[in-house]
């Protein structure tokens, strides 16, 4: 009988220790001007950054174009360079002119005409266009190629429309699926919030669980009946929620703001964003339990959690391009299977095939992750 | 005198940043993994690409592209799809990159000297990569075309595009990304150490002390710096030797010029840092400020993505972020000879960056003085 009152009353109890702890982490957060800072203010600016700042496409390179001969045929041809939306030009006469300006990076190639080129043409002698390119920037390099490549095909089309020259033997049709357009914020805004869920999953709450350790106000807590799972809990659900809602800020800028199409249904995005903060919490849980000192988890944070996200993971560099070892070290970066999720709910729609995967492995790594920090905790308490 | 009071502060600092052996494993450890993993890491090339071929022609050329585009070293695996649902399928679950139709009359065209066809399907979620990977294919496929019949004239008149490439002739990622981390990774560590100084010591109390000792704020403010550019000026020698031995990066330009801006480089990354730390109160401020200026700081550097690509009304926010600046020495030093009057031209606003952050930092310590 007595035994039966105990335990009604250690639930209750239990129900009400777990609200208090809830209201006293909330109250924590809310009072704290860098967990806002990190969970609003840090997003919109790194949204911003990658909505603006970074741009994959190469609008309006810079190039010289020396032609070195004048005959209406190479005129033509220089006007379909200087057409091209893709290069800003300026014209010279000599390539010695563009020289300098290319080490000192002021243009980025220089396209030659060359003399022969009217005479070459005309007795189907192969004709060439010189592009000379910086190749201290192979990416820039390589568009500039087939930016050039592209001018010359345009003005072959103009040549065969105007029956001047033969059509080419074999056409290609492309056709980009999902961004016809190719701008690449529609791909790196969806990716940058699964960089601003990191920061606030791993970052924030590494920094603020070290903290209470450095303060001692975590064994505090120890001592309290609380148990380690309703002190876990009620820890990470105020940064579940805080992450949710930073990143349905993001989704909302991404739509309205940068006009991200978005072709997939909440409930995905939800979901997909709910297990990603699995893995991200238990790894800020799990740096905060090992390291106990503000400075080296925000530095593990950074190595572990935001540099991975940011490189390791797709989100601007191809995987498959990665040696074998780099590429076995991404599969356990949760962020690469959140990235390509998020990026088809944008683009794409739901591909629930794709999605369920993602959700998978995310929830495996996040278990791992809360298994290891509930370890470390236990152990160094007793 | 005055010497001998700012060399205790010197070894101080040095010993306060580098005496707990974590924080040493920190400092020295990741920069030199993170050099190593994104060296590898992080490139814009696109390799071992997956691609699906729908091939309803029955005759030698639609053989013939494939076997061509097999033969490509850029092409990991080539599937052949029976349906168009096959190809939307692996397209959509991102299995494949890009796909290639041919058409059913594609060799019957060719023979007939008429115009073929093939259809490329890219994904457009990966734009980059797609890009790159049509740049690939209209090459390859251009190639065919002048075996053709037919293209054998067209191919005669064709322009060819010769590319040339300075300074880079084999466009090898790593000899832009190792300079470039060189730089980036400085401002990490030179930010982080810096930023973290102050603040620390006045969690903990302790620059009160320094304050009522008899150093005066110069000094204070001399003490601070030093040390976190010495520790930069190591990591930065480190990653120059990894770049050269390891990397095989050529050093084309002189030594001397690059260490020379590196030197105002850092005094800049530090100034910023000092004054960081001098605006912020506990320890978890100066790492959230030190984060808060380092994540743009590379974003609009040239590093991720060229500043020309940026928005015109952005570009000048560039102009006050040390790393632009420097970046473009280190790039040049080792890949262009960059001539001297160009790196001096970069190292002047290091100079005035470095000069504004540090008198600012001054200000604010002396505001507390009072």
């Amino acid at each position: 009988m007595r035994v039966k009152a105990w335990s009604d009353r250690g639930r209750v109890g239990g129900r009400r220790r777990f609200v208090a702890l809830m209201r006293k982490e909330s109250y924590q957060i809310l009072r704290d001007p860098s967990s806002i800072l990190i969970a609003f203010v840090l997003p919109m600016i790194l949204l911003f950054l990658f909505g603006y700042g970074v741009s994959l496409d190469t609008t309006r390179t810079r190039i010289g174009l020396v032609v070195e001969e004048e005959t209406p045929l190479t005129r033509d041809l220089a006007a379909s360079f200087t057409a091209s939306r893709y290069f800003a030009v300026t014209q010279g006469r000599d390539r010695r002119e563009f020289d300098d300006d290319l080490v000192l990076g002021r243009v980025r190639g220089i396209v030659v005409v060359p003399a022969t080129f009217a005479a070459d043409h005309a007795a189907a002698r192969h004709p060439a266009v010189q592009v000379i390119v910086d190749g201290s920037d192979p990416n820039t390099a390589s568009f500039v190629q087939n930016y050039a490549q592209a001018a010359a095909a345009n003005w072959e089309r103009q040549q065969s429309s105007e029956g001047k020259a033969s059509p080419p033997a074999i056409a290609v049709e492309q056709r980009f699926w999902f961004n016809p357009q190719l701008t690449s914020r529609n791909f790196l805004v969806p990716g940058s919030i699964a960089i601003v869920m990191t920061l606030v999953g791993t970052l924030l709450t590494s920094l603020v669980v070290a903290r209470e350790w450095e303060r001692g106000t975590m064994e505090a807590m120890m001592a309290t009946p609380v148990t380690a799972a309703e002190l876990l809990t009620g820890k990470l659900l105020p940064y579940f929620i805080l992450g949710v809602a930073s990143m349905t800020l993001c989704v909302l800028l991404a739509v309205f703001l940068f006009g991200v199409p978005f072709r997939g249904s909440v409930t995905a995005l939800y979901v997909l964003s709910a297990s990603f903060l699995m893995p991200a919490l238990g790894q800020g849980l799990l740096i905060s339990a090992t390291t106990k000192n503000q400075f080296l988890a925000s530095q593990l944070a950074l190595i572990s959690g935001f540099l991975p996200s940011f490189l390791l993971s797709g989100f601007l560099f191809e995987i498959n391009s990665m040696p074998t070892v780099i590429q076995w070290i991404t599969y356990v970066v949760p962020a690469r299977y959140l990235i390509p999720s998020l990026q088809t709910v944008f683009l794409a729609g739901d591909i629930w095939p794709m999605f369920g995967r993602a959700i998978a492995v995310m929830l495996t790594i996040g278990s791992i992750f809360f298994l290891l920090a509930a370890r470390s905790t236990r152990k160094r308490i007793g | 005198m005055w010497w001998a009071r700012l060399k205790a502060l010197i070894v101080k600092e040095l010993l306060a940043a580098l005496r707990d052996p974590r924080a040493r494993l920190i400092l020295v450890g990741p920069p030199i993994i993170q050099l190593l993993v994104f060296a590898y890491a992080a490139t814009l090339e696109v390799k071992n690409v997956d691609l699906m071929v729908l091939n309803r022609d029955s005759g030698h050329w639609g053989r013939e592209l494939v076997q061509q585009i097999g033969g490509s070293p850029t092409f990991r695996s080539i599937g052949l799809a029976n349906s168009p649902n096959e190809v939307r399928l692996a397209i959509d679950n991102q299995q494949v990159l890009a796909a290639l139709e041919i058409g059913p009359s594609f060799s019957r065209d060719i023979e007939a000297g008429r115009p073929a066809e093939v259809q490329v399907i890219l994904d457009g979620r990966r734009s980059n990569a797609s890009q790159i990977v049509s740049g690939y294919l209209s090459r390859i496929i251009g190639a065919l075309a002048a075996e053709t019949p037919a293209g054998e004239h067209a191919a005669s008149m064709a322009v060819t595009v010769e590319a040339r490439n300075w300074f880079n002739p084999n466009l090898i990622y790593q000899w832009f990304m190792v300079p470039n981390l060189v730089a980036s990774i400085a401002l990490l560590i030179g930010l982080i150490v810096t930023a973290l100084s102050v603040a620390r010591e006045r969690e903990l109390g302790t620059f009160d002390q320094l304050i009522v000792s008899p150093l005066r704020t110069h000094e204070i403010l001399l003490g601070k710096l030093i040390p976190p550019m010495m520790i930069g000026l190591f990591h930065i020698t480190i990653y120059i030797l990894a770049a050269v031995f390891v990397f095989g990066v050529p050093l084309r330009g002189s030594l001397f010029l690059l260490y020379g801006s590196a030197i105002f480089y850092l005094a800049a990354v530090v100034g910023v840092g000092l004054f960081i730390s001098a605006l912020s109160m506990t320890q978890q401020q100066a790492i959230l400020g030190a984060f808060l200026f380092m994540v743009p700081a590379m974003l609009l550097s040239g590093f991720a993505t060229p500043i020309e690509n940026m928005p015109a009304w952005l570009q000048p926010v560039t102009l006050v972020n040390p790393l632009r600046y420097f970046l473009v020495i280190v790039k040049g030093v080792f890949l262009k000879d960059l001539p001297l009057a160009e790196v001096a031209r970069q190292t002047v606003p290091l100079c005035l960056i470095a000069v504004v952050t540090l008198s600012s930092a001054a200000w604010l310590f002396r505001r507390r003085l009072e």
